[in-house]
């Protein structure tokens, strides 16, 4: 006879209470520190916890350093939150990097066309406001023809990246005429720059992120359109029943999923960076979707797991420098580590229950 | 006559549900056999078993006096046994030929020609209409059936079984199927049809085998078998229930229902020029087989579904007639709420349609009353003392009032529905299925729940499947059959064999069965 059971069944777990996820957690983050362990020594040949000592410096050895950490982390912690009102309402965005590719042209031109022509507080507010235009303009389209027609928004989202990435090459292209490069913008006048907070123009851009992670908390979860978004995303048929306008909520969250993004631009590009290129997103646009869905739309959580990802990518630079070995052995530790920490979500979701004993005799 | 297949004490259960008990039955070869039953009688469950898609708990399966084990459906496809199911399993971006030789077997190599070939042998040999080259999704839905049905032969399959086949299709389209089901048997075929229809069994089969609440009450040859017979056969005697049922006390119109037609987006009418009244203070009962039109009548006056344009849904607040009725047919339920109308409705996807499966009890408790005040931010005092106070006076089961309700047991969650819509003091409650899947207790609960809404004034539409509790709880009954208003009965001195046939034969004349008043 054959078994009608069979080896390992996936069952899915009900609640998980806090302890449990911190152990899993706390157990996943130290098997994959073994993992690399054993790759760093039989790959090579270094000792694992020299490298790991090294990998801590890459955000934590100077106060430089740990600045430069804190300036990456904005942006993506800013896009992640931006994400976050989408992906709660299941509309699966993956056009943020477009979103503030939109955003931070806009700013640029803003500072190209205008600065030097307006005061500087009126120079600010016209970056904002047409950066968040833009962006809130990149989430729309998307969003009205997935609530009027139900094209697929995965795809649309996509596309509007390579048409922003696009627009903004054009207009790199025609804004540096002869020149090699555009560089710097306003080099001279510094017009639409940001003023430095504490020694760092890109201050502004941590102060706005810790603001907005607190803001979008309360959005979601205490808000009534945050419950909106919520039921959308649960059922669009709740939704109609509980007599919530679904195609109305789809685009008013774009609309702010989509400023938001446009508001990171403007702060890259005035408070970072202070130049515009294809580039200027940096593929943050689609390291938020892990942030955002690691975190379960949670913007505290988002700001943990932007920390985590930042650490490891300038931990994995840092030893690739320091010992000389390829970018690509770098990211593999790095990976191992993700990996590890990305399974573990399975583990807090499903228990494996394996064929009993009896059950086998039985049969 | 050679007998095709035998089951022998098949039993089933679902944790604690007994859908097949002790079940045994024979099929023979060349012969048409129409499984009868009510809704949740067994009959899916059975032919599930057979196809090969659940596996009996005990009991033993014989094809051709061999006993065998069926444990897939590539099992039973091997066994020369397929299934047509009531929703079809095609790949709507394949044309019919890419369809059915997804059905080749495994291993055999992908030559269209030669499934081409092979396919047009069996259209012509029992005469199938069917363009090969269509894709499914440009295909009508008889169409597809005509494609599953071909699919399920091209497999070889000697023994075909199907569920429900003439729910999706017009009369035309039906008397099509028969003469094609005819000439299978000719060819010597076994056919198991799955029918509410008592005039389809009529015409169609050699012989009817009843189910009625998992278990098999017999079979009788159709020849000597009468629309009454088997309805009795299907309904049982009627069992006494213990449910209070008060006389309504002075009713008064609170619904009035006029030509209600739905057209769904397959473009057949489910709903046909349906009228009647719901009066205040009453319990009015909807009894039909499962989706002849009860959904879309409940979600039609919710607000939930486009009705065709002469529709009227009139509401009526109090004795005073035509000032004040609106017409709410046409209104989103947010536009019927600002009309001060408590309409309550408890639907039957309860996790997929009446609450947020991942909220806990609190955040479903607002659903519809989150945007209640100018705040930006929602209340939540309010539904959390409402949701202690239903899990205290329902007695739900839950950690607690946080935890998701899809992890409470299926009475838990509809008490939590139930005990919402009860809280909005309704001046109409609409139900549908309030009690499917529940223990006798908490059905119980239920009725009381309903029986105090109908005392406090409430104009409660109960839809039900099980005609027993209908005839103890209702005080008036409408019968849908196939969309029509096939009678409205005194549910004090109406029988369960009338509601039976009324729900299974479509009168032609108008009003045969006379329409009770309150």
């Amino acid at each position: 006879m054959h078994a009608h059971e069979p080896l390992v069944r996936v069952v899915r777990r009900g609640e998980v209470s806090l302890r449990h996820k911190l152990l899993v957690r706390s157990l996943a983050v130290f098997l994959a520190l073994v993992a690399d362990a054993l790759f760093i020594f039989f790959i090579t040949g270094l000792n694992p916890l020299s490298v790991y000592v090294t990998m801590f410096g890459g955000t934590f050895s100077t106060g430089m350093r740990f600045f430069w950490a804190m300036r990456d982390l904005a942006s993506l912690l800013l896009i992640g939150i931006a994400l976050a009102p989408a992906f709660r309402m299941r509309f699966w965005n993956i056009g943020a990097e477009g979103q503030v590719l939109a955003g931070s042209l806009a700013t640029a031109a803003v500072m190209i066309y205008l600065g030097g022509v307006l005061p500087a507080p009126l120079l600010y507010l016209c970056m904002l406001l047409c950066a968040l235009l833009a962006g809130a303009l990149w989430g729309f389209i998307p969003a009205f023809f997935k609530a009027r027609y139900n094209t697929n928004e995965t795809l649309f989202t996509l596309m509007m990246n390579y048409v922003a990435i696009q627009i903004v090459a054009a207009c790199v292209t025609i804004w540096r005429g002869k020149a090699s490069s555009l560089g710097k913008l306003n080099i001279k006048s510094k017009a639409g720059w940001f003023p430095p907070l504490f020694g760092q123009r890109f201050a502004v851009n941590l102060i706005v992120a810790v603001v907005l992670m607190v803001l979008m908390y309360l959005y979601l979860r205490r808000s009534k359109q945050g419950y909106e978004i919520a039921v959308v995303g649960e059922s669009v048929r709740t939704a109609r029943y509980a007599g919530i306008n679904v195609a109305a909520v789809i685009i008013r969250t774009m609309i702010l999923s989509g400023a938001l993004c446009g508001l990171t631009g403007f702060l890259i590009v005035g408070g970072r960076d202070q130049a515009i290129s294809t580039s200027t997103a940096g593929g943050n646009g689609f390291t938020a979707i892990t942030v955002a869905w690691l975190a379960k739309f949670n913007t505290f959580s988002m700001a943990l797991i932007s920390f985590l990802l930042i650490f490891l990518e300038k931990g994995a630079g840092e030893i690739a420098s320091a010992y000389n070995l390829n970018d690509f052995i770098a990211s593999i530790i790095e990976g191992i580590i993700l990996f590890f920490i990305l399974g573990s979500e399975f583990f807090l979701q499903y228990r494996l229950i394996f064929r009993s004993r009896q059950r086998e005799e039985m049969i | 006559m050679e007998t095709a297949i035998e089951l022998r004490h098949i039993t089933k259960a679902f944790y604690k549900a007994v859908a097949n008990s002790n079940v045994s039955m024979c099929v023979y070869r060349g012969e048409i056999l129409s499984l009868l039953g009510e809704n949740g009688s067994g009959k899916t469950t059975l032919m599930n078993i057979l196809s090969g898609i659940y596996y009996p708990d005990s009991g033993e399966i014989l094809i051709n006096g061999k006993p065998v084990e069926i444990r897939s459906p590539r099992d039973a496809s091997r066994y020369g046994i397929g299934m047509v199911h009531q929703h079809f399993k095609l790949v709507d971006v394949f044309s019919a030929l890419e369809n059915i030789a997804l059905a080749m077997e495994k291993g055999s190599r992908y030559d269209l020609k030669n499934v081409r070939s092979k396919v047009e042998a069996i259209l012509e040999r029992y005469h199938f209409t069917l363009d090969l080259d269509a894709k499914v999704y440009e295909m009508s839905v008889s169409q597809k059936q005509t494609l599953e049905i071909v699919k399920v032969l091209f497999r070889g399959a000697d023994i075909l079984i199907l569920d429900e086949p003439t729910a999706v299709l017009t009369p035309q389209e039906t008397e099509h199927l028969f003469s094609v089901m005819r000439h299978m048997r000719e060819d010597g075929k076994s056919i198991i049809i799955i029918t509410h229809k008592l005039n389809e069994v009529m015409a169609i089969s050699d012989r009817v085998a009843v189910l009625r609440k998992g278990t098999y009450i017999g079979d009788i040859a159709t020849a000597d078998a009468t629309e009454s017979l088997l309805t009795e056969m299907m309904v049982g005697q009627k069992v006494f229930l213990n449910i209070d049922r008060s006389q309504p006390v002075n009713p008064h119109l609170r619904l009035s229902i006029h030509n209600l037609s739905v057209t769904n987006e397959d473009g057949i009418e489910v709903l046909h020029n349906l009228s009647f009244e719901a009066f205040s203070g009453e319990i009015l009962g909807i009894a039909g087989i499962s989706g002849c039109g009860q959904k879309e009548l409940l979600e039609s006056i919710a607000g939930l579904q486009k009705a065709d344009e002469h529709s009227t849904v009139v509401y009526y607040p109090d004795d005073d007639r035509d000032s004040t009725a609106e017409q709410i047919l046409g209104k989103s339920p947010k536009e019927i709420r600002k009309l001060g109308i408590h309409l309550s409705f408890v639907p039957e996807d309860r996790l997929g349609m009446g609450l947020v499966g991942s909220m806990g009890m609190t955040e479903n408790m607002m659903l519809k009353t989150y945007n209640e005040g100018h705040h930006l931010y929602t209340n939540v005092k309010d539904p959390r003392n409402l949701a202690e106070e239903i899990r205290r006076d329902l007695g739900v089961v839950t950690p607690s009032i946080s935890t998701p309700v899809s992890f409470l047991s299926g009475g838990n969650v509809q008490k939590v529905l139930v005990g919402r819509e009860i809280s909005a003091s309704p001046s109409v409650l609409m139900t549908a299925y309030a009690v499917r899947g529940l223990d006798i207790n908490t059905s119980y609960t239920i009725y009381n729940l309903l029986n105090a809404q109908k005392e406090a004034g409430v104009a409660v539409i109960y839809v039900g499947e099980d005609l027993d509790v209908l005839l103890a709880l209702c005080d008036r009954i409408l019968v849908l059959c196939d969309g029509h208003c096939n009678g409205i009965l005194n549910a004090r001195i109406t029988t369960k064999e009338e509601v039976g046939l009324l729900m299974t034969r479509l009168n032609t004349q108008n009003g045969g069965a006379g329409h009770a008043r309150p």
